[in-house]
């Protein structure tokens, strides 16, 4: 499966980029299942932060939120608007 | 058109008038307007935010409060975003309704869950440096009061 990853503000800026796409093979994973992976494998900074936020297909997530083929997965801190 | 995310200014004055406009059953239209302060040295702030996902969660917290609220006929969200200085307008929410009730309470309902569920984040610049604006735990408070 094939998942479209986001990071956005301090995250962006610590992975150093805006995003990326990453392969797994399966066909379903967890929100949390899949920032351990991706902090396993040089995303270093999902692993040390508490405080993320995550949203799938652009609606909010928790870690148990399912992920599934083509998704698009955000992850981000505490929102600051308004 | 009820939510939208802009870089521009927007006129306040001109957008509850709009929101009057070819009605009869309108008695009350709350507004606020969030600003820029300058605390802490704070020279500008610029805004990011999730295109795509900050107009769905914005729209989602509108249908909310006119579902909690069904005498609210009319509301009007203004988000800026991109570079913004001191004292210039950053949101506007505006809420009209058949008496002050729905409208104040609708009003603030949807700024208390803009603040914790909308996608923005806000930056600030100052003369030391830039830094992220963190979240405080009494906009989680706010929210949940509702």
């Amino acid at each position: 499966m094939k998942v479209h990853v986001r990071y956005f503000a301090s995250l962006r800026e610590s992975v150093g980029r805006a995003g990326e796409e990453i392969e797994f093979a399966g066909d379903r994973l967890s929100v949390a299942g899949l920032r351990e992976h991706l902090a396993a494998h040089g995303v270093d900074v999902l692993g040390q932060t508490a405080t993320l936020r995550a949203a799938v297909n652009q609606v909010m997530a928790g870690p148990e939120t399912a992920v599934g083929d083509g998704d698009e997965v955000a992850f981000f801190p505490p929102v600051t608007g308004g | 058109m009820r939510v939208s995310v802009q870089s521009e200014d927007f006129d306040a004055g001109r957008e509850c008038t709009r929101l009057l406009e070819g009605r009869r059953d309108i008695g009350a239209v709350a507004s606020f307007i969030g600003v820029v302060r300058g605390d802490g040295g704070v020279e500008t702030m610029t805004l990011e935010h999730y295109p795509g996902m900050t107009e769905k969660a914005l729209e989602a917290i509108v249908d909310e409060a006119c579902s909690r609220w069904p005498a609210v006929v009319g509301v009007r969200v203004i988000h800026r975003v991109g570079e913004l200085r001191v004292g210039e307008q950053i949101v506007f929410v505006g809420v009209a309704g058949g008496h002050r009730g729905e409208a104040f309470a609708a009003c603030e309902f949807i700024m208390d869950y803009l603040k914790t569920r909308a996608p923005f984040w806000k930056k600030e610049q100052t003369a030391a440096g830039s830094r992220w604006v963190e979240a405080r735990d009494s906009d989680d408070a706010a929210a949940a009061r509702w």
